[in-house]
């Protein structure tokens, strides 16, 4: 295999960019080009994918066929029906494990630096791992809803309210991804990401509407229950999907819609800007 | 300063925390040139290539690359430089082809160049039959090699290569430093950290030693080696009766050093070869016989030991510190 010879001319590299709308063209390209980067690891490494899709589907089976057994929804309906929601809603959150460990892993190989060295825009770093991680996660819905369909899972009500409660996870997959950016960004090494990431996501997680319906908690544990993040995101699509929503008396629970939206507006601005800052920082050392 | 220098830094300080990781730091490396930076582990080397290749901001101080400077025209730098080596590594999940061309076009070269320069690459450092495999089952050699492929996409002015050899194996050492060889005589400026003296000596037309964060020595390796002690003429004789009429002849010439055990005796050289000679004839007409004589010039391993104090990892001659 022979290649063309190539002159230095033709590896003259194109004049930066200047106007606004150019740097804004440039910034995209070398975001895309970071994105594609990622999907094309999972090409070659696809056991990369387990999180969002062997794990969902372990998650489904186990909870549907075990706990289902012994747990009767109060109101009525299947329990299938009422823990679909909650399962999209824990993966979503587990997903920015993988987040923080590309992060970590980059930034502690070389790579990022590697990237920082090209004359690349800055925070194309940012976007494009971003924007991978993002499709990511969102195949990992799709993974979920099709096992849902599976076992038995049902969206009982129109197709606007079907999209509104994709609007609401991606939402809030986009707020974990920039929580696991943020992580990746502030620990030693990849290695430190499950000891952070674990103790905080998994009370997270369980304290909540997401396996078992939070009536009969303490009230103070179902307080936090109440005001969880995840409940909300929980009890917002299970109304969106007309899936069984009992014990939603409370007043966070009867906002769960506007809340889910702000908790994932307020955790993106948090957790993005701070990204931001520490990117910057690990310049300047 | 002139553009013929391609990298200049110019009293670097940069502390973390409680550590001073460089204190002053100068350089000066002119185009076409390779400047060899060199000192053991934690010397404020790596520090000092971040802070030139723009990934790392200096406390005080400035650095210019190919007459930008890194910090308030860090993109320009960016465009005129490639960096290999420990600080910037390539995806170990993709392939080397596919590394080479993600590179390219953040270079924001088109598609088709990017994918035809990553085959020329790939073949100049025979990289073709593995270009497919991802980059992780590389061996550390094609590894290396895959590195400084990439600090080469977009055939850079300035190259610098941090510890590009180390942790190699002998072999895979020696086909770097030709690959090394053959860039510098492409004309590339390059600029190299290495812990290994044998490396900076044969690389380098000048060399940096640092140490603690502060430059110990600069000149070329021959200028380093004359100026810790220069060259000295030894006399080696057979018997130990000979020692003192040697010394006699050689004392006509400078201050004369005497090594009892290895009956070797030596003077200050620095007038070279021709004092061989002299010395040679002189001996002759006294009827002496010696063992050996010769110029003697100090390696760089005791250069480096005498300015910094500590033996490099490939030494070990603390005994005749």
């Amino acid at each position: 295999m022979t290649a063309a010879v190539l002159t230095r001319g033709d590896l003259a590299l194109p004049p930066a960019p200047s106007g606004i709308l150019s740097r804004l063209r440039w910034a995209t390209r070398d975001s895309l080009v970071v994105a594609g980067r990622s999907i094309r690891q999972i090409r070659n490494v696809p056991e990369r994918l387990s999180d969002v899709t062997v794990q969902p589907i372990m998650f489904v089976l186990l909870f549907a066929e075990v706990f289902g057994t012994a747990i009767v929804v109060p109101g009525g309906g299947s329990y299938h029906e009422y823990l679909l929601p909650g399962i999209i809603a824990q993966s979503t959150v587990f997903g920015c494990f993988g987040a923080a460990i590309g992060m970590a892993t980059d930034r502690h190989e070389g790579f990022v630096d590697r990237l920082r060295s090209l004359p690349i825009a800055r925070g194309s770093v940012l976007t494009g791992r971003m924007t991978a991680e993002v499709a990511l996660a969102s195949f990992g819905l799709l993974v979920n809803i099709v096992v849902g369909l599976i076992v038995g899972w049902r969206i009982h009500r129109g197709p606007w309210h079907t999209i509104l409660a994709f609007a609401i996870l991606l939402a809030f997959v986009i707020a974990m991804t920039w929580i696991g950016t943020l992580i990746g960004l502030l620990v030693r090494s990849q290695e430190a990401v499950p000891g952070i990431l674990f103790p905080i996501l998994f009370p997270i997680t369980f304290l909540a509407n997401t396996f078992v319906p939070i009536g009969g908690l303490p009230d103070w544990l179902k307080v936090i229950a109440e005001w969880n993040p995840v409940s909300a995101v929980v009890a917002a699509t299970r109304g969106q999907f007309g899936n069984p929503n009992p014990g939603i008396g409370s007043w966070p629970l009867q906002h769960a819609l506007a809340l889910s939206f702000g908790w994932a507006a307020l955790i993106t601005v948090v957790c993005a800007t701070l990204s931001l800052l520490r990117w910057r920082n690990i310049s300047i050392g | 300063m002139g553009v013929t220098d391609a990298v200049v830094a110019e009293d670097l300080n940069k502390s973390f925390g409680q550590t001073h990781a460089l204190r002053g730091v100068s350089l000066r490396v002119p185009a076409g040139t390779v400047c060899g930076l060199l000192g053991p582990n934690g010397a404020g080397k790596t520090t000092a290539v971040r802070i030139v290749t723009t990934l790392l901001r200096a406390d005080s101080g400035s650095a210019r690359v190919n007459g930008y400077d890194v910090v308030r025209e860090a993109p320009l730098v960016r465009r005129s430089l490639g960096l290999a080596g420990q600080a910037a590594t390539v995806d170990g999940l993709l392939s080397g082809r596919v590394n080479l061309v993600m590179i390219g076009k953040l270079y924001h070269l088109s598609t088709k160049v990017a994918k035809a320069r990553a085959d020329e690459l790939l073949e100049r450092f025979s990289l073709t039959d593995a270009a497919d495999r991802i980059a992780k089952t590389y061996s550390g050699g094609m590894r290396r090699r895959l590195d400084l492929a990439a600090s080469l996409v977009a055939a850079p002015p300035v190259l610098v290569l941090d510890e590009p050899t180390t942790g190699l194996d002998p072999h895979a050492r020696a086909e770097t430093w030709d690959v090394i060889d053959d860039l510098v005589r492409g004309g590339t400026t390059l600029l190299l950290t290495t812990q290994y003296l044998e490396e900076a000596d044969q690389l380098a037309d000048q060399i940096v030693v640092v140490d603690h964060g502060t430059v110990v020595a600069d000149g070329t390796p021959a200028q380093l080696k004359d100026e810790v002690g220069g060259r000295r003429l030894e006399v080696s004789v057979t018997k130990p009766d000979d020692l003192e009429p040697v010394r006699a002849v050689l004392a006509r010439h400078g201050e004369v050093n005497v090594d009892t055990d290895a009956m070797r005796l030596s003077i200050d050289a620095r007038e070279g070869a021709r004092l061989v000679g002299t010395v040679a004839a002189a001996l002759e007409a006294e009827s002496l016989e010696v063992d050996d004589i010769g110029l003697h010039r100090p390696s760089l391993d005791e250069v480096f030991l005498r300015l910094t104090g500590s033996p490099t990892i490939t030494t070990d001659e603390r005994e005749s510190a």
